[in-house]
């Protein structure tokens, strides 16, 4: 039998975190209750998806028109805690348009709603754990956190892996912002070393030469270990 | 030495443009088992509701089997065991499946009926996880997660029966009342 290691808290943002205001209400004051890892939580959903659709992972064409917008391809890795690609597994994006703007009706910033891009794609990695994405790059955009509060652009990820352990919702930002040193979201990430692999590297590697250029994200999930069964 | 995982960030407010397309199977439905439902409300600290989480369920079949390759008991045809939603404007969730089966707990144990819940919303970095259990359901007061639950709080994982397949459990993210959610 195997566990999942549990991370380490340096890599973990506090549920608390009062530079991020929406936590006060939300973040449990109860210390979380450690149970053991039983066949509940070492099972999860690797069979409940459908197969990604031809144009799930290119999100400049969804729709008829081409979306407004500088083109991106974003690949990477899913790798679990050991260095073992998780292969055959999910991974969903969704994100703002290059006016940074989202296609979602609670999303009342006064920047233009683009008709050719919706926002969402999803893959399944290969066997080397790969996954591959074009897009556009998405824009800042302001929202009420704070005085001028600014998000920096990023990309949202929804991941799963072989377990219900393995789940991981993160964002992926882009080298060089100058928001990053302002946005209390992604500096919630207590260790220095730990945020910045939310920071895409600039990968000429995977440019398309005329077309796009190319952002590296590697993604590391929580891994099987052969240790005993926790009392 | 293992390398170090990705960090966790929140959902934020605009996940419904990725449920919009969402391509997951409700495959539940489609098996063998008593049909239930499950209807609640999210809250926040000051007892309003949260009309922007998102949910997550895992669940094995009637049964008690899990459609997942590490279960070597196979589960019944067309059952997945994976659902998600969002809450809508009154912060209301509602789950219709199957009712789950018993399931092996650790050492030899058995774990009362019970669903997975993993919650996610803006306001919260890392997915809450915990668990609805069936409040009618037998094998609660040997359960060997719920007995790791202090007594006064168990109440807070089992949802109410009304008697007529539909179960009622709120999840509260603070106050008297705090769901209990896990560090697994």
């Amino acid at each position: 039998m195997f566990t999942y290691r549990r991370p380490d808290p340096a890599t973990l943002p506090p549920n608390n975190h009062p530079p991020y205001r929406s936590t006060a209400l939300r973040h449990p004051r109860e210390p979380l209750v450690v149970v053991p890892q039983t066949l509940s939580e070492l099972t999860g959903p690797v069979y409940e998806h459908q197969a990604p659709g031809p144009l799930d992972h290119d999100l400049t064409r969804q729709h008829p028109g081409t979306p407004l917008g500088e083109r991106i391809v974003v690949a990477g890795r899913v790798l679990d805690d050991s260095e073992r690609p998780v292969s055959d597994t999910v991974v969903e994006i969704w994100q703002a348009n290059a006016a940074g703007r989202y296609a979602h009706y609670s999303d009342t910033h006064d920047a233009p709603v683009d008709p050719n891009f919706s926002g969402a794609g999803r893959v399944r990695t290969d066997g080397a754990g790969w996954f591959r994405f074009v897009t556009i790059k998405p824009g800042a955009y302001p929202w009420h956190n704070h005085e001028n509060a600014w998000r920096p652009a990023h990309i949202h990820f929804s991941v799963f892996g072989p377990s219900f352990l393995t789940r991981l919702v993160t964002q992926m930002y882009f080298p060089g912002d100058p928001l990053l040193a302002f946005d209390p979201i992604f500096k919630a990430v207590p260790d220095a070393g730990a945020r910045q692999r939310l920071v895409a590297g600039f990968d000429l590697e995977l440019t398309e030469p005329g077309l796009a250029l190319g952002y590296r994200f590697d993604i590391v999930l929580r891994g099987p270990h052969a240790t005993p069964m926790e009392a | 030495m293992s390398k170090p995982i990705t960090p966790w960030q929140t959902v934020g407010p605009f996940f419904g443009v990725l449920l919009r397309h969402d391509r997951v199977v409700p495959a539940a439905l489609e098996a063998p088992g008593p049909r239930i439902g499950i209807r609640g409300v999210v809250r926040d600290g000051a007892g309003a509701p949260v009309p922007d989480a998102m949910l997550e369920f895992w669940q094995p079949d009637a049964t008690g089997h899990w459609a997942h390759p590490d279960d070597p008991r196979k589960p019944a045809d067309g059952f997945g065991g994976y659902s998600r939603g969002a809450t809508d404007a009154e912060g209301c969730f509602s789950l219709d499946t199957i009712r789950p089966g018993e399931t092996p707990g650790p050492d030899g144990t058995t774990q009362a009926a019970h669903l997975l819940v993993g919650l996610f919303a803006r306001g919260l970095f890392t997915r809450l996880v915990t668990r609805i259990y069936l409040g009618d359901g037998p094998g609660l007061e040997a359960d060997p997660v719920l007995r790791r639950v202090p007594a006064g709080r168990r109440a807070t994982l089992i949802a109410t029966s009304d008697g007529d397949g539909v179960y009622v459990h709120d999840l509260c993210l603070q106050g008297p009342m705090e769901t209990v959610f896990f560090d697994v």
